[in-house]
C-alpha cells in the first residue's frame, strides 16, 4: 500500500504543472474550483472558456485522455485524474464543455462513423464547439427510456417535434447529443434512435430555467419541426438506449469528487467562530460528535476514490463505486450544510453569508446539495444500480416491458 | 497510488479464510457462547501453528514478522467468522503494548509465548462506567505493586497477563501484571456476546513491573489505543460484511407476496446503504492499517478514528438490520443473526465507543487545524 505516484506518474505531474504555472495563476482560497459553475453563465464566460480551452488545446493539454488522432495524446486514465488535480490548483473558467468532453465525446468515438469523428471531435476538443446532452423530458427524468420526443423519417432527414427539459449548457452550446423516440409501436427501448442536433437550427428555442438557487445553470429545450439530416444519426435506428448507456455510464464516472472533506473542513472552522450559549460550537461535546461523523463519511468517500484510482492505475475498469461516492456524498453535503445553518439558531432561516464571516456561504451549498442528489441519477436510482449490480438482487419488476411504448399507461 | 494489499496479503487472506470455513463455522462461535467457555481453543491452537499471533512479532522474538498489514488481513478474516478467540485482547493488546515498549527482557520473556499461543494476555483500562480516558484511572502503583479495580477486561477470565493502566504517584502508567498470584481477584461479568468473555479484575497490592519508561505513559497509551482501534476495525469490517453477505442470500432465497423479498424496494435501498457503510468503513480501516504499518504516529492519529467510527457505524447497522431483515426467524436463538448482533454490540462497547473516537477525532483535528 503507498499513496505516492509512481515515477511515470510524478514525471507527467511535473510536467504538467509546470506547463500549468507558465500559462495560469494559482488558486487562492476561496477561488470556485473547475467544476463549480456560476449561478449564470455570461458571454464573457463562454469566451473565457474557450479561449481556455484553445490554449490547452494548442499545447496538447486538452482531453489528454482521447487518441492521438482526435487530438488528444492518448493519456491512461489515472494521468488524466494527475492533470484533473493539477489544473485544480490554478484559477481556471469555469468548464462549460464537461458534458460535451466526458459524455458526448465517448458516445461519438464509441457509435460515430469516421466521418462523423472527424467533423465533430477535434472542433470539440479545441473549444470551438460546445455541446449539451438533450435527454431528460418532462415526463421522462430517472425512467429515461419514457421519453416523447418523436424523429419522424422524411426521405434523407429527420423531423424532430418535442420538449427536453434539465439541459445544462444548451444556452450555448453548438450540438446537442439528442435521444428521441422514431417508432412508438415497439417495446420502449427498442424505439429510440440518437442523433445529433445543431443547436443553431430553425425550430430549436431555448428557454432558461431558474433553479431553486435562483440560477441559471439549466434550459428546457423546445424541438418544434427541426430537421436534422440523417448523417447527424448517431449508431442505428432503433440503437439509441445501447448508445445512451454510454454517455450515462461516462456522466456518473465525471461527477467523482472528493467527498465532501473540503466542506467538512470549512465546517470545522466555522464551528470555532460561532458561539452557542457563550462558547465556541466546538466546544460542545454533542456537536463535536456530529462534526467527527462527516469528517469520517467525507474521509471515506475520499478514501474509496483511492480505491478507484488504483483500479485505474492497474488499467481495470472501477466498478459501481461511483455510485456510493455520489449517494454518500450527495447526502452529507446537504447535512453538512444543514447543521451549520442551525448553528447560528434563528439565522439559520436568512440566506446569504453575511451573518457569518466565514466565507462560506452555507445558505447557497445547502440550496446546492439537493440538486446534488437529483443530477446524474436520484439517490433511488443509485441504490438500485448498487443493488442490481452489486448485491446482485432481483431487478425491478417492469410494468412497461414488452408491450408498444404506445400502449404504456402514462400519466 | 496503491491502496490496496499486496499479492502477498492477498494470498495470505486466501490461506487463512480457507482454514477459517474449514474450522471455524458460525456453529464454533454458537458453541462457545452456549457452553460458557467463550472460547474455543482447538481455533486458537490452530490459530498459533499458523503463525496468525505472531504474525507482527519479529522473528528474533519467535514470530512470523509479517508486519500489520498482515495482522489486518488476519483480524478482518477472525472478524467474518466471529471468531471464539482472545486475539483483540492478547493480540492486538498485549503483544502490541510488548512490542511497543518492552524491553528487551520483557520481548524474551512474554513473546515467544505469545506467538506460539501459549500464554494469552490482555489489556486493562477502563474502571468507571461510562468513562473511557485517562482521568478516569484511580488504580495505583507504589513500590512495585497495583492495588485497584479495572472492570471490563476482555478475556480477563483467561489471560496469563495483563497490561494495566495505573497510576505511579499521579503520573500514568503501563505495567504488567500475572494474574494467576493470590494478590488478583477475576470475576466473570455477564457478556453481552458470551462467546467474547469479559471481566472484573481486582488488585490487592500485586506484583507488577513496569512497561517502557519515560515521564508519561500518556502518549504510549494512545498510540496503543489506536493502533488496537485500526485492528478491531478490521474485525468490524468482516462481520460486517459476512453479515450482509448471508442477509442478501437470505433475502434472495426468501419469498413473500409471490417475490423473494431482496426484489422489493424496502429491502433493496436498504442493503445498498448498508453495502455503502461497509464500503465506507473497508477504506477507512484500510486506510488505518496502512498508517499503522508505516509507523506513522501524524497520520494513524487521524486514521485510527476513521477507521473505529465507520467500523462501529457499518457493523451495528447492518447486524441491526440483518435481524430486521429476517423477519421473525431472526429473532429466534436458532438462526444465527444474534451472534452478529451481540458481536456487533460488544466491538463497539469495546476499546472505548464511537461516540468516544468522536470526540477523540475531532480533539485532534481541531487542534492540528489551530
Amino acid at each position: 500500500m503507498d499513496f505516492d505516484d509512481t515515477r511515470n506518474q510524478a514525471a507527467f505531474r511535473r510536467s504538467a504543472r509546470s506547463w500549468l504555472e507558465a500559462h495560469a495563476e494559482p488558486r487562492a482560497p476561496g477561488d470556485p474550483g473547475p467544476g463549480n459553475m456560476p449561478e449564470s453563465v455570461d458571454a464573457a464566460d463562454v469566451a473565457a472558456a474557450k479561449a481556455w480551452q484553445q490554449k490547452k488545446a494548442g499545447a496538447g493539454w486538452a482531453c489528454i485522455g482521447w487518441p492521438v488522432e482526435y487530438g488528444g495524446r492518448g493519456a491512461t486514465p489515472i494521468e488524466e485524474v494527475i492533470w484533473a488535480e493539477e489544473e485544480a490548483r490554478f484559477r481556471t473558467p469555469p468548464d462549460l464543455m464537461i458534458d460535451g468532453h466526458r459524455t458526448c465525446a465517448p458516445t461519438v468515438m464509441a457509435h460515430g462513423s469516421s466521418e462523423q469523428k472527424q467533423r465533430w471531435l477535434p472542433a470539440m476538443l479545441s473549444g470551438g464547439e460546445i455541446w449539451c446532452q438533450l435527454y431528460s423530458e418532462p415526463s421522462a427524468g430517472s425512467d429515461l427510456a419514457g421519453l416523447r420526443t418523436a424523429a419522424v423519417r422524411d426521405g434523407d432527414t429527420w423531423v424532430v417535434n418535442g420538449q427536453k427539459v434539465w439541459t445544462s449548457h444548451a444556452q450555448y452550446s453548438d450540438w446537442g447529443l439528442l435521444l428521441a423516440r422514431h417508432d412508438p409501436g415497439v417495446p420502449k427501448h427498442a424505439g429510440l434512435t440518437c442523433f445529433v442536433v445543431d443547436m443553431h437550427a430553425p425550430g430549436v428555442d431555448v428557454r432558461p430555467l431558474r433553479q431553486i438557487t435562483g440560477g441559471h445553470g439549466f434550459n428546457e429545450v423546445f424541438l418544434d419541426n427541426v430537421r436534422v439530416p440523417d448523417d447527424c444519426r448517431l449508431g442505428g435506428v432503433g440503437e439509441g438506449w445501447r448508445v445512451a448507456i454510454t454517455s450515462l455510464m461516462n456522466e456518473r464516472s465525471a461527477s467523482l469528487g472528493d467527498g465532501g472533506v473540503d466542506q467538512v473542513r470549512d465546517l470545522l472552522r466555522f464551528m470555532k467562530t460561532v458561539a452557542l450559549e457563550n462558547r465556541p460550537a466546538i466546544e460542545d461535546p454533542a456537536l463535536r460528535e456530529r462534526w467527527a461523523d462527516f469528517h469520517a463519511r467525507a474521509r471515506g468517500v475520499e478514501l474509496t476514490g483511492k480505491r478507484t484510482l488504483t483500479a485505474l492505475s492497474r488499467g481495470e475498469t472501477p466498478g459501481p463505486e461511483m455510485s456510493l461516492m455520489k449517494l454518500v456524498s450527495g447526502r452529507l453535503l446537504q447535512e453538512v450544510a444543514h447543521f451549520a445553518m442551525d448553528l447560528t439558531g434563528a439565522s439559520g432561516g436568512l440566506a446569504g453569508d453575511a451573518l457569518t464571516s466565514s466565507g462560506v456561504d452555507w445558505a447557497a451549498q445547502y440550496l446546492g446539495a439537493a440538486g446534488l442528489r437529483i443530477a446524474g441519477g436520484t439517490d433511488e436510482v443509485l441504490r438500485n444500480i448498487i443493488a442490481e449490480r452489486v448485491l446482485d438482487l432481483p431487478r425491478e419488476v417492469r410494468a412497461d416491458k414488452d408491450i408498444a411504448f404506445k400502449d404504456i399507461p402514462a400519466g | 497510488m496503491n491502496f490496496d494489499f499486496s499479492d502477498d496479503q492477498k494470498l495470505l487472506r486466501q490461506a487463512v479464510r480457507r482454514y477459517l470455513e474449514a474450522h471455524a463455522p458460525l456453529s464454533l462461535c454458537r458453541e462457545a457462547l452456549e457452553s460458557g467457555q467463550g472460547v474455543s481453543r482447538a481455533l486458537w491452537e490452530g490459530a498459533a501453528e499458523l503463525g496468525w499471533l505472531g504474525a507482527a512479532i519479529p522473528e528474533a522474538y519467535g514470530g512470523g514478522g509479517f508486519g500489520r498489514l498482515a495482522l489486518a488481513v488476519i483480524a478482518e478474516e477472525l472478524g467474518r467468522c466471529l471468531a471464539p478467540v482472545p486475539f483483540s485482547s492478547s493480540v492486538c493488546l498485549a503483544t502490541e503494548a510488548l512490542l511497543l515498549a518492552g524491553s528487551g527482557a520483557q520481548k524474551e520473556r512474554y513473546l515467544p509465548g505469545l506467538a506460539q499461543g501459549r500464554c494469552t494476555g490482555t489489556f486493562a483500562f477502563a474502571e468507571t462506567p461510562g468513562q473511557s480516558g485517562l482521568d478516569s484511572v484511580r488504580a495505583r502503583v507504589e513500590d512495585g505493586r497495583l492495588t485497584g479495580r479495572k472492570r471490563l477486561v476482555l478475556d480477563g477470565g483467561l489471560a496469563d497477563f495483563a497490561v494495566v493502566v495505573a497510576l505511579d504517584s499521579g503520573r500514568p502508567v503501563l505495567v504488567l501484571a500475572d494474574l494467576s498470584g493470590p494478590a488478583v481477584q477475576r470475576r466473570p461479568l455477564a457478556s453481552f456476546d458470551p462467546s467474547r468473555p469479559q471481566a472484573e479484575l481486582r488488585f490487592l497490592e500485586a506484583p507488577v513491573e513496569g512497561l517502557g519508561g519515560g515521564d508519561s505513559a500518556a502518549p504510549l497509551i494512545e498510540r496503543l489505543l489506536d493502533g488496537a482501534a485500526v485492528l478491531m476495525a478490521m474485525e468490524q469490517l468482516g462481520g460486517a460484511a459476512r453479515a450482509l453477505e448471508i442477509t442478501r442470500d437470505f433475502a434472495v432465497q426468501r419469498h413473500a407476496f409471490g417475490r423473494p423479498i431482496g426484489g422489493f424496494q424496502a429491502i433493496k435501498h436498504r442493503l445498498a446503504d448498508r453495502w455503502c457503510d461497509v464500503e465506507l468503513a473497508r477504506s477507512n480501516a484500510w486506510y488505518g492499517a496502512w498508517a499503522l504499518a508505516q509507523g506513522s504516529v501524524d497520520e494513524l492519529r487521524e486514521a485510527a478514528c476513521l477507521a473505529r467510527i465507520a467500523g462501529c457505524d457499518a457493523f451495528t447497522g447492518m447486524s441491526e438490520d440483518m435481524v430486521e431483515i429476517h423477519g421473525g426467524i431472526g429473532f429466534t436463538w436458532e438462526a444465527d443473526c444474534h451472534l452478529f448482533y451481540r458481536r456487533a454490540r460488544l466491538l463497539s462497547a469495546a476499546l472505548g465507543n464511537a461516540a468516544f473516537w468522536k470526540r477523540r477525532l475531532a480533539d485532534r483535528m481541531a487542534r492540528d487545524a489551530a
